[in-house]
């Protein structure tokens, strides 16, 4: 089990973080999705990989698994889903306002206006 | 201190939710809740820094659950005198953007009133997941002020600021997983106890984990060689959250200074003063790379940006020193900073809006515009603070830095960095101010602004940063008391633990 969840972790921080690196904003976004992934499966095993333990400590249960990891899971879900809502809505107004779908604005070969900006 | 300690996050949290519910048609309104909250704001924290002037650390625990089970926040003077700044800074912004700013777009009050919630919460809290938390309050308000009034430049920096900040939030939860798969906590006060006490085998871990929460915190204070999102955001923003802003990425060093000293600081074993080889040399590299861009930039939003990041790297030069001398003289270049770095950005936006659209903050000559006079005194005050000449509190700063540099392994560098990129910033700021205001006299012609009539509130926001400055320079005696005392108790923590956790236990065990 344990290298079962450790190399779907790394695959989906492999992907995401190569998806984060494309120029377009859709890639990005669905890498920040599958990098957010990884780190919720990450967070969880932090806790140790454990099967049929209650998540609790009783009088009388001496093998239990960890439910401070699960708490860590859930606040970081929310998060990360409020924030690709975001991201989603925001890249939909760039692409609205700019005319087109890349991340600094431009598509790819044209000469770079920034410098010119700052 | 009781409630009152809490009272930072839970007012701007209460007063964002009324404005956003109950008063959101009406701007009038909003300033008024606004502003009033945030002058509360200031009474609340100045009380709360005499508090901690005289009392040990006090630690408040949410829900009454004991530390390290529950979530604490903890006052002592380090972050009372954070949350200090927040507010006396939140009320020089929202005063300049209460008289045309807040109604570019909507619901500028409650953002700003869920951004200082964030600020403030990042700077109590006494848990490291909780930090995680307040981070993304803070950004989720940043997100909102950072695209106010939108426009298609804005919307591209604000896209990679998200992008970034989103990435980091990432690196900061691996960070945060791994050191409590080690150490089985992560209220700050326990990790103190529990980082010498690791295992051997588990030391790699922890250490990684400990480099990867460094790098989240190097985003936030944009050091070299992850600054790149700070000049394209702070010069897009509009004028009073960039000013705003010069508070966030003190909240990196601050992040860095709390965790850094009191997890993996002395008593830390092993992992004794684990951050300090690596933020040393990138502050220096910082130092140099904003300095150099202050040199280059084309425009005075972008010339401000990169002074910012230069004034990042004196910072956390001395910061990364760790000794007391040098985190004293950098609390002080912190306060300076904040200040210096708000006033140039609001002066900026001063200056840009009465140029017209044609001209705005580009550095090119122009005809003499609106009251270019009394704006190029202020402008030049700033310029002095930020580049730290005498008379005012950089130069104070930045002598105490080099003062305590002295015994570092790399004084030589930090020496001779610091003192050349000090020319080169004012040659930078030099030639800005003589291209905007003293070429533009022999230009013909004036610049007139249809339909602006040019309120006076902006320009005594921007004079009262200066004024803080000032106060900074007047009052330096006292206020380095303060940063003695506040850094003598960075490095003796156990009033810290003994605040947060009761007595501290002899030997706990492990895991």
């Amino acid at each position: 089990m344990e290298f079962l969840v450790a190399s779907s972790i790394g695959l989906l921080t492999m992907c995401g973080t190569y998806m984060l690196l494309r120029g377009r904003t859709f890639p990005v976004v669905i890498g920040l999705a599958l990098l957010s992934y990884a780190v919720n499966v990450f967070l969880f095993a932090m806790g140790r990989l454990t099967i049929d333990m209650p998540p609790i400590l009783r009088d009388g249960v001496t093998e239990y698994t960890d439910p401070l990891p699960q708490a860590l899971v859930l606040t970081a879900i929310v998060i990360s889903f409020g924030m690709t809502a975001l991201i989603v809505v925001l890249s939909i107004r760039a692409y609205l306002e700019i005319g087109n779908d890349h991340v600094d604005g431009r598509p790819v070969g044209e000469p770079s206006e920034a410098g010119d900006k700052n | 201190m009781g409630h009152w300690i809490v009272v930072p996050i839970v007012l701007p949290a209460v007063m964002a939710a009324l404005i956003v519910l109950a008063v959101r048609h009406d701007i009038v309104l909003q300033r008024i809740f606004s502003i009033t909250s945030t002058v509360a704001l200031v009474a609340v924290t100045l009380s709360l820094v005499i508090f901690a002037n005289n009392n040990n650390p006090e630690m408040y625990a949410l829900g009454d659950w004991p530390a390290p089970f529950g979530i604490v926040i903890v006052l002592d003077r380090l972050s009372a005198m954070m949350i200090f700044l927040t507010s006396i800074l939140g009320l020089g912004v929202i005063l300049f953007a209460s008289s045309e700013w807040d109604k570019r777009g909507q619901h500028f009050h409650a953002l700003f009133q869920f951004q200082l919630m964030g600020v403030n919460g990042a700077f109590l809290t006494g848990d490291v997941f909780n930090l995680f938390v307040f981070f993304e309050v803070l950004l989720i308000a940043s997100y909102g002020l950072m695209l106010h009034g939108a426009g298609a430049e804005r919307l591209k920096a604000g896209m990679q600021y998200i992008v970034i900040n989103l990435t980091g939030s990432t690196l900061f939860l691996v960070g945060v997983g791994m050191i409590y798969a080690v150490t089985g906590t992560l209220n700050m006060a326990d990790l103190a106890i529990q980082v010498p006490q690791v295992a051997a085998g588990d030391a790699a871990l922890l250490r990684a984990g400990a480099l990867i929460l460094l790098l989240v915190f190097c985003v936030k204070a944009a050091l070299v060689p992850v600054h790149f999102w700070l000049p394209g955001t702070y010069a897009n923003a509009p004028a009073p959250v960039a000013a705003l802003f010069a508070i966030m990425t003190k909240v990196g060093a601050y992040s860095i200074l709390r965790v850094y000293s009191l997890g993996f600081g002395e008593n830390a074993g092993d992992m004794a003063w684990l951050a300090q080889p690596y933020i040393l040399p990138a502050a220096i590299v910082t130092l140099a790379i904003g300095m150099i861009g202050v040199l280059a930039a084309k425009r005075l939003n972008g010339l401000i940006a990169f002074s910012v990041i230069g004034s990042m790297g004196t910072l956390l030069i001395s910061i990364a020193l760790f000794t007391p001398e040098s985190i004293s003289a950098g609390l002080y270049y912190l306060l300076h900073s904040t200040f210096a770095g708000a006033a140039l950005f609001l002066i900026g936006d001063l200056v840009a809006s009465r140029r017209g659209a044609i001209y705005g903050d580009k550095l090119e000559t122009a005809p003499v515009f609106h009251q270019s006079g009394l704006l190029a005194v202020l402008f030049f005050v700033a310029a002095i603070a930020m580049a730290g000449m005498p008379p005012l509190s950089g130069f104070i700063g930045k002598l105490m830095i080099l003062d305590a540099a002295r015994d570092s392994d790399l004084s030589v560098w930090i020496w001779s960095v610091i003192l050349v990129t000090s020319l080169m910033c004012i040659v930078g700021f030099g030639r800005a101010g003589s291209v905007l205001f003293w070429k533009s006299a022999s230009a013909e012609g004036v610049i007139e602004v249809e339909g602006a009539n040019w309120p006076v509130l902006p320009i005594v926001a921007a004079c009262g940063m200066l004024c803080a400055l000032v106060a900074l320079t007047v009052f330096a005696a006292p206020i380095m008391d303060y940063l003695q005392g506040t850094a003598a108790q960075l490095f003796d923590t156990t009033d810290y633990i003994r605040a947060v956790l009761g007595e501290i236990p002899a030997t706990q065990s492990g895991q």
